[in-house]
């Protein structure tokens, strides 16, 4: 066993599992006050339910022997059978597979929480639950097996031998065509397009940002699965692609918008991390730069396409997360070095193999997330009611708001009757009781 | 007595404020408000969507005062409140039958 290589698998499987309550923060700040709760548990519940289906049969199927075809696992490890402390990765020189295992489960719990984003202010909490739990199953891990499972017909071992280091296709393009087919689905928020909607907490967003930032080096350089050459190349291609993605998106903003937001700010973090996340391994800083510069760019202007075809992608996972995510896989056609990119004497074959892996993983997630999606919403229903999400889901779904912004009428607020479908208290009112109240007429 | 409310641009209401104290009010209410006159909202653009924002904000503020200084204060505030600029605000007043000071129970013009 490597000592050195193991400490830093288990380091990064650390860092990578902050990313889901830093993507709560992220996501939760960006949506108005009546939803913040809700935001963070539709992060946070994952946590909860991937750990428990990923030792079931989660890490079976994505990483157990292949069945043939480079199609899925077997489920010779349920319940993690068959794996001791002793089980190495590799030879003699190889790591626990149970740190493998755990890094890995970190993936399977952001990426569906990466999807949550787009259904923002809207859903059930219940048939969001339900949603994560099969999405992993015939989605997540299938997908995960195609791209990095032993024989996979997507990955370097495949017939597609498309290259995805951390996630591009595997999480990003997946979560995000996975959005797109769901919001589909559960349809626009009340008031899209007309009501402005702006973040409510933007400092949060930042937190949330800069959690991310940071647990990513562990998510991108610790995907070498070794403490060396390679995870540092990463991680310094991570740090360059995401700084030019701020300058990227910030820069483009001014152009078009005239000011420089906070939340461009935040969200061109975010997509330069994409975008690097399958290609830092292959590319030189320069190419990171490049890589960065396009998805700061690229990403801005794409968030703009849901007011303009009309789907309300409420936190642009898609524009972020879909887009960035294919920037950065055929990003690799162009700039890996070593005779592999068009730039860098390489012909358009690895181009080829790049657009076919994304374009498999774009046909299925979106077909199958389409149908379990409207399989939801027909079982069990997949939004709230229009009352319920006037009011906010954090009221109707949690029975219990994040802030507290009354004085007189506190105690009042916390007594209201949940809103249901048949209408009901709506929060807000006992604090214009509590303003009114306080609003005294003149005095002498 | 009558009840003199204002509602104006946020960033008067220090010399308002001034201008009352100098004509010898002794009490006021201010409360944050949004609204729109004849100038309307405006639009603004954000990550790539353009919406009207069609309440801008306002600062209401309540004086009651005797009959006899009504007329005198709306002009103090109107002075004290104009910029020039569209969306100076509004003044108003309105009879008052009944103030009583609630520590006392005085009440008319004595409540003030």
């Amino acid at each position: 066993m490597n000592g050195a290589d193991t400490a830093f698998v288990l380091i990064s499987a650390a860092l990578v599992m902050l990313m889901t309550p830093g993507l709560a923060f992220f996501y939760g700040g960006m949506v108005r006050v009546k939803s913040t709760l809700n935001m963070l548990m539709m992060s946070f519940i994952s946590l909860g339910i991937v750990s428990i289906l990923w030792v079931l049969y989660g890490y079976s199927l994505t990483f157990g022997d292949d069945i043939g075809g480079g199609i899925l696992g077997d489920l010779d490890h349920v319940g993690m059978a068959g794996i001791t402390p002793e089980t190495l990765t590799g030879g003699d020189e190889g790591i626990p597979v149970l740190a493998f295992a755990a890094f890995q489960l970190m993936f399977a719990i952001i990426t569906p929480a990466l999807i949550s984003g787009a259904l923002a202010d809207r859903v059930k909490f219940t048939a969001w639950a339900l949603f994560i739990a099969l999405w992993v199953t015939i989605v997540y891990f299938p997908v995960a097996h195609w791209v990095w499972g032993p024989d996979g017909f997507i990955g370097l071992n495949g017939d597609i031998k498309a290259i995805d280091f951390a996630g591009g296709t595997a999480v990003h393009i997946n979560a995000g065509i996975a959005a797109l087919a769901a919001v589909l689905v559960v349809g626009k928020r009340i008031g899209f397009k007309k009501d402005p909607m702006r973040p409510h907490n933007l400092p949060f967003v930042l937190l949330g940002a800069a959690l991310l930032w940071f647990g990513w080096f562990g998510f991108n350089a610790g995907s070498e699965l070794a403490a060396d050459g390679v995870a540092a190349t990463m991680l310094l291609n991570t740090q360059v692609a995401t700084g030019a993605a701020v300058v990227g998106w910030l820069i483009y903003e001014k152009v078009r918008h005239g000011s420089v937001t906070m939340l461009g700010a935040a969200s061109g973090a975010i997509a330069g991390l994409v975008a690097i996340t399958p290609s830092g391994a292959s590319v030189n800083a320069v190419g990171a730069l490049a890589v960065g510069i396009i998805a700061g760019v690229g990403c801005a202007w794409a968030v703009g396409l849901k007011y303009k075809l009309g789907y309300d992608d409420s936190l642009d996972v898609v524009g972020v997360h879909l887009v960035g995510g294919i920037i950065g896989t055929l990003a690799i056609g162009f700039f890996a070095i070593d005779e592999i990119g068009l730039f860098y004497g390489g012909g358009l074959e690895q181009l080829g193999r790049q657009a076919a892996g994304a374009g498999v993983v774009l046909v299925y997630t979106f077909a199958v997330t389409w149908l379990l999606a409207k399989g939801i919403d027909r079982l069990v229903g997949f939004r709230v009611g229009e009352d319920e999400e006037l009011a906010g889901v954090d009221r109707s779904q949690h029975a219990e708001s994040a802030y507290d912004f009354s004085g007189v009428g506190s105690a009042a607020v916390a007594a209201a009757p949940v809103p249901g479908p048949a209408g009901g208290q709506v929060p807000g009112t006992d604090r214009e009781t509590a303003a009114a109240a306080a609003d005294k007429r003149v005095d002498a | 007595m009558k009840l003199i409310t204002a509602v104006i641009k946020p960033h008067r209401l220090d010399e308002v404020k001034e201008a009352l104290q100098a004509f010898g009010v002794h009490g006021l209410t201010v409360t944050e408000a949004s609204g729109y006159g004849r100038q309307r909202g405006h639009t603004e653009v954000y990550r790539g969507a353009e919406y009207t924002v069609d309440l801008v904000p306002k600062v209401r503020i309540e004086v009651l005062v005797e009959d006899d200084d009504a007329e005198q204060l709306v002009e103090v505030v109107v002075k004290a409140a104009r910029t020039g600029k569209i969306g100076d605000g509004k003044v108003w007043s309105v009879p008052v039958d009944t103030a009583v000071r609630v520590r006392t129970g005085e009440r008319g013009p004595d409540a003030l």
